[in-house]
């Protein structure tokens, strides 16, 4: 009996053992590494703290004034009531025309094919419009069926009148709660997204 | 309009103070709110609908304005009441103002223009299709009296939630661990009156002069197995692949972060943005489409909805307790992290500290628009479902093997690519297959992700 009993001990003090080691297993700090100096590289990496910049992060805006290279121009319309205007008044999707003959070589696409393309526009939109204008424009998307954000206009309002240039401005520097889109979206998509609204708009108007 | 809630209010607090029985107050109190609330909707009944001004307040105004807070435009709530207590504005201003703002400012009124000036500017979207009839049922609306239910969810409101059910959450946590507490010592108990019974029963059988256990010479059963050399042998065998094996599973896990859940910063729930709300993940990770990271989003795409999401739904609000996280104070995390104000920002931000948590070591290449844009690859596929993640966790080992099985089991796709046309017909004829594997385009030479 005194035996069984010493066994016994045995087994709960190698249970214990076993369950500790598995209860010290804690997803919330990262496991082992073989050679940390391999997996993490000397130079930045995206998103790194750094005490190279004053607000101590590596991620950093271009200089103000510098654009990148290549086929890149700024957008100069300011973002007031004057702007939104202007933008509305006389900006003109470049899309819609067909390729400057100088632009044009063997990489470049037919100047015959349309650039303006809503399989490229509409599921940008359904990505990043959608979810609030709704899927046909009429402002009713998922956030404003569930009455997370309000308000959202459909896009034949008339006391709105929107025109290419104004859609445009909008998606670039956002108007009272929309936010700017000019971050997640890139010059040439801004303006695809532009087409397929208008195109929305159309429907909508029928 | 105004003043016979007032009167009503103060009957229901005199007779508070005369009634003795506090229990009464309550019953009270609430027959005043009945009272209240039937008056109050039967006199806005004469000048307006409110219940179809809500509608159409949801889908012109709210855009820019709260009833109780100043967002774009100013608050709203008792708006008519308001202009014609503080400034003998009538609803003749109020229509004209509604249907062209702009027109006013032009003409130089001086309310008009005050208020313009007072909100940086922003001309508001003229409305000049609403009727008179509509006017006047969202101003009917706006003079509705705070609904006390949204102040303080009681029993009987819509979005009352039991508070007791709301902390029911942490209650069962408690109690759970109580009931195992209480399962051990019982447990502790049980076995200790094992014993006891026993010893008294051997206590006996020694009284009665019985023999309690009749012990048998012999070897004993660890001296026999200690003198057949075989059997030791085994045993040591199998141990020593029994260890090998559980250190060889040790080894292979170092490195490998699968499940790894961080505490971040702020509690960001992929459960409620992704999942309920049906967000899409590029509509956040917008560079995955077009770069080798998916980035974690800048806060400004937070903003483009919590500029004016700055508190969270009474029933989602119960839902975060059943996580212990309370969401209002985590999207305030936000505000101050961003530098927002509630109306503006003041230009004062933080950096937030986020934890990576898929982070593939530098000698190995990746990158997220092969994948999401080329291949048309579901986030899903690699980062499991994390519509449903309430806290973000690693859902795949990323080790290389998982990486390469599934460039093997996954074909490539050709449909709207003309990049790989032609290289597609050409390999596929020499290995004699219709479809060809990511593998079998290269997909497993070392020099694509290791150089």
């Amino acid at each position: 009996m005194h035996i069984n009993m010493k066994t016994s001990l045995k087994y709960i003090v190698v249970l214990v053992m076993v369950v500790g080691l598995v209860s010290c297993q804690k997803n919330s700090r990262p496991n082992y590494q073989y050679m940390p100096n391999m997996y993490e590289s000397v130079g930045y990496e995206a998103y790194q703290e750094s005490d190279a910049f004053a607000n101590g992060v590596e991620a950093q805006l271009p200089a103000e004034g510098t654009i990148p290279r290549g086929d890149f121009m700024p957008y100069e319309i300011d973002n007031t009531n004057e702007g939104y205007d202007l933008a509305k008044a006389t900006l003109k999707n470049p899309l819609a025309d067909p390729i400057p003959l100088d632009e044009m070589d063997s990489t470049n696409i037919d100047p015959n094919v349309p650039r303006v393309d809503y399989a490229v526009g509409g599921p940008l939109y359904t990505i990043y419009c959608g979810i609030c204008h709704g899927a046909k424009g009429d402002g009713q998307g998922k956030l404003v069926k569930r009455e997370k954000i309000l308000g959202v206009p459909s896009y034949d309002d008339a006391g709105r009148a929107i025109t290419e240039g104004s859609i445009y401005h909008v998606i670039y520097y956002g108007k009272n709660t929309m936010g700017s889109y000019a971050n997640q979206l890139n010059e040439e998509e801004r303006w695809q997204v532009v087409a397929y609204v208008e195109k929305l708009k159309a429907d909508l108007e029928k | 309009m105004k003043k016979s809630y007032q009167s009503l209010e103060d009957n229901s607090t005199i007779n508070m103070k005369q009634v003795i029985y506090r229990n009464l107050t309550s019953k009270i109190l609430h027959l005043g709110f009945i009272l209240l609330l039937t008056f109050s909707t039967s006199l806005i009944a004469q000048d307006g609908d409110p219940a179809n001004g809500k509608s159409l307040f949801n889908t012109n105004c709210a855009a820019c304005h709260k009833l109780d807070k100043p967002m774009t435009g100013p608050a709203l709530r008792n708006v008519e009441a308001r202009l014609a207590e503080e400034e003998g504005l009538d609803r003749e201003w109020l229509n004209a103002w509604i249907r062209n703002s702009a027109a006013m400012i032009k003409a130089g009124d001086a309310y008009a223009v005050k208020i313009y000036n007072e909100y940086n500017q922003t001309a508001m979207t003229a409305f000049p299709t609403l009727t008179d009839k509509d006017i006047s049922d969202i101003l009917a609306y706006t003079a509705q009296e705070v609904d006390p239910c949204i102040a303080n969810p009681q029993p009987g409101c819509p979005n009352y939630v039991a508070n007791t059910g709301g902390g029911g959450g942490d209650q069962g946590g408690v109690s759970n661990n109580l009931i195992l507490g209480a399962l051990a010592v019982l447990f502790g108990l049980l076995a200790m009156a094992l014993v006891l019974v026993k010893r008294t029963l051997n206590r006996f059988a020694e009284a009665k002069g019985l023999e309690a256990v009749t012990e048998t010479k012999g070897t004993p059963l660890w001296k026999a197995f200690v003198q057949n050399q075989f059997l030791v042998l085994v045993t040591a065998i199998f141990f020593l692949l029994a260890s090998g094996y559980f250190v060889y599973g040790y080894f292979m896990q170092v490195g490998v972060d699968q499940g790894y859940e961080p505490v971040q910063p702020i509690h960001y729930s992929h459960r409620i943005h992704a999942g309920d709300n049906g967000i899409d993940c590029k509509y956040c990770h917008s560079s995955a489409r077009v770069s080798k990271h998916s980035g974690i989003p800048s806060l400004n795409i937070c903003m483009n909805c919590h500029k004016s999401i700055s508190e969270v739904a009474p029933a989602t609000l119960a839902e975060g307790k059943e996580y212990g996280v309370d969401y209002n104070a985590e999207i305030q995390k936000l505000y101050d992290a961003v530098g927002w104000d509630g109306t503006a920002y003041t230009g004062d931000s933080k950096p937030v500290k986020w934890i990576r948590i898929h982070n593939l070591p530098d000698f190995a290449y990746f990158n997220h628009s092969q994948h999401v844009s080329v291949a048309g690859i579901e986030c899903q596929t690699c980062h499991g479902p994390v519509e449903e993640m309430e806290i973000m966790y690693q859902h795949s080992p990323l080790t290389m093997g998982w990486c390469i099985n599934c460039h093997r089991e996954t074909n490539v796709k050709v449909k709207d690519n003309e990049y790989y046309t032609k290289i597609h017909e050409q390999l596929s004829k020499k290995y004699g297959v219709e479809q060809l594997t990511a593998a079998q385009m290269g997909g497993l030479e070392c020099g694509k992700c290791h150089y």
